[in-house]
């Protein structure tokens, strides 16, 4: 059987989404007739019409708004931001509104805010962005990023599916170099579930995203030097999984914490106090963030290469932590 | 440029349609009086405290056009289109007052308050942002192919945000059928008209985005009506979205904090004697035989259910502090 990409896996979970509900429909810039900028939408128009395929002029809080009325007025809306960047543009809507209406006046937003987030594409400062933590510090909102075809598919389908607004990060550098054969059936993959990628018994690497593939090579690096690494994928990031949190970091006594995103103010740091506060007294070492240094995404190759967390920090960081 | 004022009313007002105007002009203008001139004073409601004192027309002129369908977006001037949905006084001071069987349980204040069963979304505090959401409240109409329409208001200072633009843009390009009612009440907080924009007419920002818009006296609520008419019969019948720029004054500071001290006298001298329920009644005694006594009875009627609505919200509980994590999420 042929195997499916993480984009064609998003795609289809869209496509599979829409036969099953009238409700659901795709917005954004270049959706319709172009297909996408990273062709998630291609074929859809032709498919579902122009009314449930709907281009946009360029106006990111206009989409973000238009969706959250959609949503509101009895639709699913999934919107397509081009790039995780852009959402920045949307900033006021998704956070001001759409993720308070079920507080403020018990009103559901089921919609999903699509946004291709990451680096390791040649982007520059504003296509290479991990945005996450200002949607994760907003109450209200679902945040998930896939790393696998196999989740890519099951968290699009169960984000539709939720009654809360999601922002789904797929990183683009994952659209076209992870691909695996997908279940024929329906499935989903529940929202606010960390999955263990490989079994480990010396040290922990929570991650998620493109990192969790950088971690797994690192994983088997250390292999190699007698050091038994286990991976945590989170997928999804609000609600955080603490208990699958705190399973590994109970089982292996030393964690890593590891993400693309730059470091302060990052996921890792919120990790750090959730095993801090629950799980300290079963710590044999330090707690070890690996993160982009705090500065925006750079261009060139060299640059870009040298912000981006690898395999040989990874490494060079679990082999330090396996001394303690 | 823009449309000029329509001059002639063309429509023969019976004396039952102005008397519902009345009501809910009253009964608005009454209940803000007592919430900010008292209760917010006694200290019995906190917080901000946002009137439409002089601008009651807006809200009635247009909201009484709504269907059970339609999806309305008011601004935090425009308490009567609550009213007229069947949002009641008690549950109006239950908000203001922060009480659990307020509109937001307390989650939210003052006039920051809506109901999905009665299609009212609250104001999003950055006014400009209502406009997309009308957007896709409309779009999710035409999507079901209903002959339903929105009424979004918001003001002057809404219409220099972006999201503003973004969202008539869209709805024109789109084909919406929203019927915006722009307050222009030559302030917004303490910024005047000329700080805000270096053209008069707001209206000529619309017809940028090729919408129809029009323009109307603020005050007069049977010249409001008129146009919201039009403008919902323009966007049932699938012609899009559709714009009345009212052109009125904040008879009242920005909030209740506010003492408005950068607004010169005579402006609002000037003002005071274009007062929207004056006018109307004006209107009923030179047309529709009324006389002094019918608006004492009518003013009596209101400030009786105001009062039995105050005593109701003072009796109110607060919300448990242990409901405060609740509603962030759907259910498990």
């Amino acid at each position: 059987m042929a195997e499916t990409t993480y984009v064609e896996a998003i795609r289809q979970g869209i496509w599979e989404e829409m036969e099953r509900d009238d409700t659901v429909f795709v917005m954004g810039e270049d959706v319709a007739a172009y297909g996408g900028a990273f062709k998630i939408t291609k074929g859809m128009l032709e498919r579902f019409g122009e009314l449930r395929v709907v281009d946009t002029p360029l106006a990111e809080s206009g989409i973000v708004g238009a969706g959250t009325g959609a949503a509101i007025n009895g639709l699913r809306p999934v919107l397509e931001m081009q790039f995780a960047d852009f959402m920045a543009c949307g900033f006021d809507q998704i956070t001001n509104f759409a993720a308070k209406c079920r507080y403020r006046w018990g009103q559901a937003i089921p919609m999903v805010i699509r946004a291709p987030a990451g680096g390791n594409i040649h982007g520059g400062p504003f296509h290479s962005q991990n945005v996450e933590m200002p949607y994760v510090h907003t109450p209200g909102l679902k945040v998930v990023q896939p790393s696998t075809a196999y989740d890519a598919k099951g968290l699009i389908k169960a984000a539709i599916r939720d009654d809360d607004p999601v922002i789904f990060l797929e990183h683009k550098y994952l659209y076209r170099s992870v691909k695996e054969e997908l279940p024929t059936q329906d499935y989903t993959v529940p929202i606010g579930k960390a999955g263990v990628r490989r079994e480990g018994s010396d040290i922990s690497i929570i991650t998620y995203g493109w990192m969790v593939h950088v971690a797994l090579e690192a994983a088997e690096n250390a292999a190699g030097e007698g050091i038994s690494v286990e991976v945590l994928d989170l997928r999804t990031l609000v609600p955080l999984d603490r208990q699958a949190i705190l399973d590994t970091a109970k089982k292996t006594s030393k964690v890593v914490l590891l993400h693309e995103d730059t470091l302060t103010g990052g996921l890792g740091g919120e990790l750090a106090g959730i095993i801090s506060e629950h799980a300290f007294d079963y710590l044999d070492g330090p707690l070890v963030r690996i993160a982009a240094p705090d500065t925006p995404v750079p261009f060139s190759e060299t640059l870009e290469k040298a912000f981006l967390p690898s395999v040989e920090d990874v490494v060079a960081k679990v082999r330090w932590l396996h001394r303690f | 440029m823009s449309t000029p004022a329509v001059a002639h009313l063309q429509t023969k007002f019976d004396r039952d349609l102005c008397e519902r105007f009345h009501y809910y002009m009253l009964l608005m203008r009454e209940l803000e009086d007592r919430i900010e001139n008292k209760l917010y004073r006694q200290g019995k409601v906190v917080g901000g405290c946002y009137t439409g004192r002089g601008q009651e027309a807006i809200p009635v002129g247009s909201a009484i056009l709504s269907r059970p369908g339609d999806w309305l977006t008011p601004s935090h001037r425009d308490m009567a289109a609550l009213l007229i949905r069947g949002i009641t006084p008690e549950e109006i001071l239950a908000q203001y007052m922060g009480r659990a069987t307020g509109l937001t349980k307390g989650r939210d204040g003052n006039m920051h308050m809506g109901c999905p069963e009665r299609h009212c979304v609250p104001i999003i505090s950055s006014i400009g942002a209502s406009i997309p959401i009308a957007g896709g409240l409309a779009f999710a109409m035409r999507y079901r192919g209903e002959s339903n329409v929105v009424f979004n208001y918001s003001g002057d200072g809404a219409s220099s945000r972006g999201d503003w633009h973004e969202g008539l843009n869209m709805a024109a390009v789109m084909n919406l059928p929203i019927v915006y009612l722009c307050n222009n009440n030559l302030y917004a907080y303490s910024t005047p008209l000329d700080k805000q924009m270096k053209i008069a007419d707001i209206a000529d920002r619309v017809a940028g985005y090729g919408i129809p818009a029009e323009i109307v006296n603020g005050n007069d609520v049977l010249a409001i009506y008129e146009a919201s008419k039009r403008g919902v019969e323009h966007a049932r019948a699938g012609k899009g979205p559709y714009f009345i720029e009212c052109k009125t004054f904040r008879m009242s500071g920005h909030s209740a904090h506010d003492p408005a001290d950068y607004v010169p006298n005579q402006l609002r001298e000037e003002w005071s004697r274009k007062d929207p329920i004056l006018m109307l009644e004006k209107y009923m005694v030179e047309n529709l035989g009324a006389d002094e006594q019918d608006f004492v009875d009518m003013r009596k009627r209101v400030l009786n259910k105001i009062s039995d609505a105050v005593e109701w919200a003072l009796e109110q509980p607060f919300p448990d502090p242990a409901t405060l994590e609740d509603d962030v999420y759907a259910p498990a």
